[in-house]
């Protein structure tokens, strides 16, 4: 790992992100909605989305390491993290946030688990890097950038401070 | 440290788990004692504890984790709060559980523990919780199981509870975040008492700086110093500045024989008084591994009162499960 994606400012992303949520909820008619990070980088993508946005149901947050579809073959991820989801999310608009969309198999399992806590109204999908190659039929309604990359290269968000996105050399 | 030492006391039996419950890369692939384990295993399972904690709030209180695995307990010794603990744990995991009381089924029949297990490897069990009044007897069954099968022991004997002691300690950890600078005492029959073995090694790995034990002395194991433990005889004497009081049940069964004198007689000089809890620290922690025996160990007043955490030890004693049956059964897979 280690090599910057150049030309790239995460800041200026993430404000171009919170422009075209707010347009879409709106255009949805989607109110009040409460948002859901995805630990961990998409939690510190959702944390700045959370405060641009103005947003007044606190942030949530998830760890979808108990939802994954690949325990049998890796076990368990030892970084889990409490899942916190502060309001009902029956009846609610969510928003959840990744900082990487790929396989779609995060973002299927995130969907699962929110569905554990209740049924919600809607869900709208952001994310701030959709690298395509999807593995289930998934899409994002909000992406900050795309990105090409052969199946070999990883891309990762390191942060909290600064963002950063980086590649790794191969 | 005091848990290498091999305590003389038969009562004490302690086979050697420290290896096979550990895989080639030093995981947890059964859990069979605390004893030998280090700081971090016993940190990680507090971890992933404190993520299984929030399953208990979801509207659908399961997480798919476990999803087909099989799991069977195996209970050759009565118990009601453990077993139900580790069934719901194995539940919210979603995996399926079946319960088996031996004490009443196949051994009754003449049937041997070799050939129980057997039957149910060929069923395709994951992994057996096993409680059994030998010591040994999950360690036992860890040795003969199939390479992909993990083992917990829900008690065995008088060696080791180490589910237990790890909801403690968890516990412990949510009341008082650092183990440090704690002053614990453990009260009641410590000669008998798996809990209170499982519970020395932990604290002890922990790094808790003192820890005492208190009983009357027909209750004390005569090695107690070599478990890493301060002895008390006198209740307000060891009471004097702890910050945790675990208290153990005591078994009833004991009670007129010549280790004991009367129920009365055992509440006047060790059951825990609010008068008695005066002498800890204000901000004491009172815990008990439940069935409480009322007005034996304990006055109601102090297990319903303020310092108790009585009931957030039986909430966390199925995160606690959850975790530990999650670490075993992912790294047993990944092994095998």
């Amino acid at each position: 790992m280690g090599e910057t994606v150049s030309a790239v400012d995460v800041e200026d992303i993430i404000d171009t992100m919170a422009g075209e949520l707010a347009q879409e909820m709106k255009r949805k008619k989607r109110v009040d909605p409460l948002m859901i990070g995805v630990h961990t980088g998409g939690l510190w993508v959702a944390e700045k989305l959370h405060r641009k946005l103005g947003l007044k149901k606190p942030l949530g947050e998830i760890d979808i390491s108990f939802y994954r579809d690949d325990f049998s073959r890796i076990g368990l991820n030892p970084q889990v993290k409490p899942s916190q989801i502060p309001c009902e999310v029956e009846g609610e608009n969510i928003i959840l946030v990744d900082d990487v969309l790929y396989t779609g198999r995060t973002s299927r399992a995130a969907l699962n688990e929110i569905f554990d806590y209740g049924r919600p109204v809607s869900v709208t999908l952001a994310v701030l890097v959709d690298r395509g190659e999807r593995e289930l039929p998934l899409h994002a309604d909000i992406v900050g950038l795309k990105l090409d990359l052969s199946p070999e290269k990883q891309v990762k968000l390191t942060g909290p401070a600064p963002l950063v996105l980086e590649t790794n050399r191969n | 440290m005091s848990s290498s030492k091999q305590p003389a006391s038969t009562s004490f039996k302690a086979p050697d788990s420290s290896r096979l419950q550990l895989d080639e890369q030093g995981r947890l692939r059964h859990f069979l004692t605390v004893e030998s384990l280090s700081k971090d295993i016993l940190t990680e399972i507090m971890d992933v504890a404190e993520s299984f904690s929030s399953v208990g709030h979801q509207a659908v209180k399961k997480v798919p984790v476990l999803r087909g695995k099989t799991i069977v307990n195996l209970f050759f010794e009565n118990s009601t709060r453990t077993r139900t603990t580790f069934d719901l744990a194995a539940k919210r995991l979603s995996a399926d559980v079946i319960n088996l009381n031996i004490a009443t089924s196949a051994t009754s029949k003449g049937e041997s523990i070799l050939d129980t297990i057997r039957n149910l490897e060929a069923m395709h069990a994951d992994m057996f919780v096993v409680r059994h009044s030998d010591s040994g007897a999950a360690h036992f069954i860890a040795n003969n199981v199939e390479p992909h099968v993990s083992v917990i022991n829900a008690g065995d004997g008088s060696h080791a509870h180490p589910t237990q002691a790890m909801l403690d300690m968890f516990t412990i950890r949510q009341v008082k975040k650092d183990f440090s600078n704690l002053n614990v005492a453990i009260i009641g029959d410590i000669l008998h008492s798996r809990v209170a073995r499982s519970q020395i090694q932990a604290l002890n790995t922990l790094g808790v700086k003192d820890i005492r034990v208190i009983a009357p002395r027909t209750l004390l194991p005569s090695d107690v110093g070599s478990l890493g433990a301060h002895a008390y005889g006198d209740l307000r004497q060891g009471l004097d500045n702890v910050d945790v009081i675990i208290m153990l049940r005591l078994q009833r069964e004991r009670m007129g024989s010549a280790l004991l004198p009367s129920e009365h007689e055992y509440f006047e000089c060790f059951g825990l008084t609010e008068e008695k809890l005066a002498y800890a620290k204000p901000d004491v922690t009172v815990m008990h591994p439940g069935p409480i025996n009322r007005g034996v160990e304990m006055d109601a007043a102090v297990a319903d009162g303020a310092h108790s955490v009585i009931l957030q030890q039986v909430t966390n004693g199925i995160a606690v499960r959850m975790a530990v049956m999650t670490l075993t059964l992912g790294h047993s897979r990944v092994a095998g």
